[in-house]
């Protein structure tokens, strides 16, 4: 009986404990899965600025995470790898509708795109989306009906086909159709269709976000791997917002707004650069211009006329992405 | 000098071996197919977490070992344990006790519930908590207006390994005890013990190892669930990221090594455990035989 006691206050301290947890000199930071690097450097560089500030980490993946926040994860800021993830919160009311407008960039800080990574001495001479619909290849990435980072592929794809065939549909499709056959897994998420290509050493090129090349090639030897940047490829924004819910509640919009903001300064961007993003000020990029190579980047906005459009013609069910899907 | 004992027994030895019908190469094979299996699903996987933890030597390991976020998961995996097991002992020895010694109403059903745990997915029972305790649930708004933090915090943690590991004593405990009967108890009463007493020197002996073999079971289950806690945990470093939650993270971020440096503690874990129960059986085997029940 004693125990029992003992237990059921342990439990009830424990539950008054993380009740008060919050103060105005503390944020809580839900980001993507794989930015861990990236924001341990950041807060870090951050906290000297500011002492006594605590910046607390959550990472996993951003619509997981936009649940999560609409669910109670207290989170002050998000710093997300997709845009409609953060729509979903202003949804909810968490987040203001004109988010995109509180910060440059769109609230982009940094940017990143979809990339190739093949094996080294690039054997099957890749240079291009046209060389991935060749009968020779074999093409990874993630199944785009379960993965963020494969709706971007399939994307910058699309995009890339509209250009070449000035905007057919018909060989837009065939194109995209033929692009999809040359995929042997549809993996469910990136970090799956990495280990597909990596350790099972299945297909002739990867593709997945510039900035997940570097810490594939960093994890599984730098010199079995090539990046290869295409042509043109689709802009990938990483948007990052103030939940105003949650700063209202913690008092600690101030500190919320000085932390985004971090991330534009030169220190800021020289960290996301480092972390193989793209960054946005000049002198950084010109900086690091020899690790990311000239690229046309289109935006979905001037391609496919905003999320809303991609989200109703080519990810509803029965839109365009499950037409070419389903007739592999 | 011959022994005619022993050579009669001989042919009584032949005719046992003739009695298992099945012939040397079939039992042969079989032996080598359950142990190819064992090698396979079992040995196989153990070596290769523990090789890709050392994939980068010994100092990498420790190094991965000790960070301070690892360090923190290893702490919350502890205290989540801690919490849930002596709970979840409390509950299962009473639910057995009055499972196995009374008759009541709806006793049926209150099994059935006991065993709800073990037949619903470990994901569907964290996202029945959200649905419970989050921001847009039941008790939502409630806990909000009294600032008080379940989800995406210890306490939902506690509660999720709570319900997944809820079966595993009390279904050690109730074959046992039903088996076992109320004799011993009866006899105790009356021979003027009071149901304090009779539960201490009578019962709880009697069940110890059953006992004992469900907490174990319970904390390696506790320590290693993964699904449930994942839904509730809000992925927090530092403060509500668990082991096998931070296994995931790591594994994501390309730190193989310290992804496998952790599952090798979650491995030994497993294998302390192993250890333990085969201790235990060795030591005090006949003892067990005669109180556990299977």
């Amino acid at each position: 009986m004693k125990r029992l006691l003992l237990g059921i206050a342990a439990f009830a301290g424990l539950v008054l404990a993380s009740s008060q947890a919050w103060s105005a000199d503390k944020l809580l930071n839900a980001s993507y899965d794989v930015g861990r690097e990236l924001f341990v450097a950041v807060n870090k560089a951050f906290v000297a600025k500011h002492p006594g500030v605590t910046i607390d980490q959550s990472h996993a993946g951003t619509s997981a995470q936009a649940r999560a926040i609409a669910e109670g994860l207290a989170a002050d800021v998000v710093t997300f790898n997709q845009v409609t993830d953060v729509d979903f919160l202003v949804k909810k009311g968490l987040v203001s509708a004109d988010w995109q407008k509180d910060f440059p960039d769109n609230a982009s800080p940094f940017y990143s795109l979809p990339s190739f990574l093949v094996r080294a001495g690039n054997p099957k001479h890749i240079k291009d989306w046209n060389d991935l619909v060749r009968d020779d290849v074999q093409v990874i990435f993630p199944n785009p009906k379960t993965s963020g980072n494969a709706r971007y592929t399939y994307l910058a794809a699309t995009a890339y086909a509209k250009e070449a065939f000035k905007g057919d549909d018909a060989k837009v499709k065939e194109f995209i159709t033929k692009l999809f056959n040359n995929v042997p897994i549809f993996d469910t998420g990136g970090r799956a269709a990495t280990t597909t290509f990596v350790q099972r050493e299945i297909g002739d090129v990867l593709i997945t976000f510039e900035s997940e090349t570097r810490g594939i090639r960093k994890e599984y030897g730098d010199d079995k791997f090539e990046q290869v940047t295409p042509s043109v490829s689709l802009l990938a924004e990483f948007p990052v917002a103030i939940v105003d819910k949650v700063v209202d509640q913690h008092g600690s919009r101030d500190l919320a707004k000085s932390y985004l903001d971090f991330l534009y300064t030169p220190e800021g961007q020289d960290i996301a650069a480092n972390n193989g993003l793209r960054a946005r000020d000049a002198a950084v990029a010109a900086k690091y211009k020899a690790d990311f190579p000239d690229v046309r980047l289109l935006t979905v906005e001037e391609v496919f006329g905003g999320w809303d459009k991609v989200q109703k013609e080519h990810f509803a069910a029965g839109g365009l992405l499950d037409q070419a899907y389903g007739s592999r | 000098m011959a022994d005619p004992e022993i050579i009669s027994y001989e042919p009584q030895h032949e005719s046992r071996s003739a009695a298992v019908t099945e012939s040397r190469p079939v039992r042969i094979t079989l032996t080598l197919l359950t142990l190819a299996f064992l090698v396979i699903f079992l040995l196989l996987p153990l070596i290769i977490v523990f090789k890709e933890a050392f994939a980068k030597g010994v100092g990498a390991y420790f190094a991965s070992l000790g960070d301070a976020d690892t360090r923190s998961a290893i702490r919350l995996t502890l205290l989540v344990a801690a919490i849930a097991v002596p709970l979840n002992l409390i509950f299962g020895l009473s639910a057995a006790w009055a499972i196995a010694k009374f008759e009541f109403k709806g006793k049926a059903f209150l099994t059935t519930l006991i065993d709800l745990p073990f037949s619903v997915s470990p994901v569907i029972s964290g996202l029945v908590y959200v649905l419970l305790f989050g921001a847009q649930g039941l008790l939502g708004e409630w806990l909000k207006a009294h600032g008080i933090q379940i989800l995406f915090a210890v306490p939902g943690i506690v509660l999720a390994t709570v319900f997944v590991t809820f079966p595993f004593v009390a279904r050690e405990l109730i074959p046992l005890m039903q088996e076992q009967g109320n004799g011993d108890e009866e006899a105790a009463l009356s021979l003027g013990a009071n149901g304090w007493q009779a539960f201490w020197y009578v019962t709880l002996p009697n069940i110890k190892w059953g006992l004992l073999y469900g907490v174990l079971l319970c904390n390696a289950r506790a320590m290693g669930e993964f699904g449930a806690v994942s839904v509730v945990s809000g992925h927090i470093r530092g403060l509500t990221n668990t082991m096998p939650l931070h296994v995931e993270i790591l594994y994501n971020e390309y730190n193989a090594v310290g992804a496998f440096a952790v599952a090798s503690l979650l491995a030994g874990l497993a294998l302390v455990t192993l250890v333990l129960k085969t201790l235990l059986e060795m030591r005090y085997g006949a003892e067990i035989a005669a109180t556990r029940g299977h």
